[in-house]
């Protein structure tokens, strides 16, 4: 199955940050974060990631900092501020209501996400 | 597939998205970090290197439409760049800030040093109007020689026509009231600009290319320099309008900020036309493709008119001066719109449009030098006619064989580059008719 990408683009930002929740990282950590949960089906192109991250800077939702680690190249780590964890919960509000109508909807799917359903 | 090869295609990768409008030094350093992971990983399961690199880039997109993206996001960095590096980057080491406000203070330096020498700011002796470009043009010389890094035989040939023209100008017995000295005073600008050209091109001169690159920063500089004039002039009036009622005396002010300036302004438009190409690359050629038109309409008016009218009442010195100004402005236009062109792209309607402004130029060089003649047949030579003669001679032959190509260029019978081979050709002919209305006019007519 391949995801439409208007649909991968809407879910990048709360993908992005609720990774940065569980705890501060680097792009391509994140990515393979992101493979991983999407078990491969969500296609993202490596690069655009990085700009939205930037954005994400911008409105202060992470800080950055450079680092080197022991053993390896200097790289970014982003970590989530306040506002991103408050963003995020926007987020989730916001996603929840949307899987809640289609579950309506969709009745007889046996139920989108049924985990979300008592979120 | 060894490790180096890998090593120097990551290389070239990075400096390909390095030069992509938007991504600054951080967001390569990113991206190549985010690639080089990619690789490891790919190498672990199982791939070459080679192979690793080729997927990893795909992956990462293709570079315009990343540069696209970070463009968006960081829109004000496109404009930003122009004077820093990018945000909380330190400035790169290349702009060579430091250097050029060193040349444009000294440039500064030296004409204050000039005008305090001669010591009538209100009638200024000749010798300054004489000697100006010298105050100023060695240091952009100068500039560019330690830019280009130039070695020392070619600094020392750099160096030469400077000092031959100081000599020249002030070793010269010139007489009171002198018109030899007058025409020096318009030419050795030109001579020197000439002479910029030895090391803003690193002593290749040879190089049709890099005289082609020649024109091209001659013609962004006029419009850097012209946009640094205007804004020394809005910055005048204000002072003055402040400062007056103040009591303060804005001419003494002036005496000492508009020189400065002026000298100074020559050295930090080059600077700008060096390190900021792109911005004004999008600029020089819309002014052109604007202008061409407009001029072309003007000449041939121009040229039907006086051809109707005929020359004769209307031609005094003044018209002359207007007439040469104006060959030389559309000569400009058409090398400059030259430069700036796709020499890929096939004849256009841009060039038809050059091609009439250069044969109405043409007309109105042929009815000039006609009435020229007419004029030292009656007259006699003099430094003036024979300084305007040359000149209209000079250009003559190159708006006849420009005018020539480019028809055969139209019709698809020459290629554009025989027409760029032919005006890079030519601009030794206008240095060295410059340098010798310096050198020989004064002696030829007894410095008077």
């Amino acid at each position: 199955m391949r995801i439409d990408k208007d649909l991968v683009a809407a879910s990048a930002t709360p993908l992005v940050l609720a990774i940065l929740v569980e705890d501060e990282s680097y792009g391509y950590a994140i990515l393979k974060r992101v493979r991983a949960l999407s078990g491969g089906e969500l296609e993202w192109t490596d690069g655009m990631l990085y700009p939205l991250l930037h954005r994400l800077r911008r409105l202060g939702y992470v800080t950055t900092e450079w680092r080197t680690p022991p053993e390896g190249r200097r790289r970014q780590y982003y970590k989530l501020t306040d506002d991103g964890r408050a963003a995020l919960a926007e987020q989730q509000r916001q996603w929840l209501a949307v899987t809640r109508a289609l579950n309506d909807v969709w009745p007889g799917s046996g139920g989108l996400l049924p985990t979300l359903g008592d979120a | 597939m060894t490790l180096e090869s890998v090593e120097s295609q990551i290389a070239e990768w990075r400096a390909y998205v390095a030069s992509a409008p938007g991504i600054n030094g951080h967001d390569v350093d990113e991206l190549e970090d985010h690639l080089r992971h990619q690789i490891a990983e790919l190498n672990g399961a199982g791939l070459t290197a080679d192979e690793g690199f080729l997927i990893a880039v795909k992956r990462l997109g293709d570079v315009d439409g990343l540069s696209r993206e970070f463009a968006r996001e960081h829109s004000g960095r496109l404009w930003k760049q122009l004077l820093v590096g990018g945000d909380d980057e330190p400035a790169r080491r290349s702009t060579g800030w430091p250097e050029t406000v060193a040349f444009a203070v000294a440039a500064a330096a030296v004409v204050q040093v000039a005008r305090l020498a001669a010591e009538a700011p209100d009638e200024e002796p000749t010798w300054l109007v004489r000697n100006a470009s010298l105050f100023v043009l060695p240091f952009l010389a100068g500039y560019f020689a330690r830019r280009r890094q130039l070695d020392p035989r070619r600094l020392i040939l750099a160096a030469t026509p400077f000092a031959v023209a100081a000599l020249v100008v002030n070793l010269y017995p010139y007489g009171a009231d002198s018109a030899t000295e007058t025409v020096v005073a318009l030419h050795l600008p030109v001579a020197l600009w000439f002479a910029v050209a030895y090391p803003y091109m690193g002593g290749t001169i040879r190089s049709h290319e890099r005289r082609m690159d020649f024109a091209r920063f001659t013609g962004e500089w006029l419009i850097y320099y012209v946009l640094i004039t205007l804004g020394g002039g809005v910055l005048m009036g204000l002072t003055a309008a402040i400062l007056e009622p103040a009591g303060a005396d804005v001419e003494q002010i002036a005496a000492w900020v508009v020189p400065s300036g002026a000298a100074a302004g020559v050295i930090v438009a080059a600077w700008l036309v060096e390190s900021k190409q792109r911005v004004v690359e999008n600029m020089a050629p819309v002014l052109t493709m604007l202008f061409t038109p407009l001029f072309a309409v003007m000449l041939a008016g121009a040229a039907v008119v006086y051809a109707v009218t005929g020359l004769g009442g209307a031609f005094d010195r003044e018209l002359l001066g207007v007439f040469d100004a104006l060959l030389l402005v559309v000569l400009g236009l058409v090398l400059y719109g030259m430069s700036a062109r796709d020499p890929s792209t096939s004849p256009n309607s841009m060039d038809a449009i050059q091609l009439v402004a250069v044969v109405s130029a043409l007309v109105l060089d042929v009815m000039v030098l006609g009435a020229m003649i007419a004029r030292i047949g009656d007259l006699g030579f003099s430094p003036n006619r024979t300084a305007a003669l040359g000149l209209n001679l000079v250009l003559l032959v190159n708006l006849a064989v420009a005018a020539w190509l480019s028809a055969r260029f139209l019709r698809r019978r020459s290629r554009l580059h025989r027409l760029e081979r032919w005006q890079t050709s030519y601009l030794p002919v206008f240095a060295l008719w410059a340098a010798a209305v310096v050198v020989g006019l004064p002696p030829l007519f007894g410095f008077g």
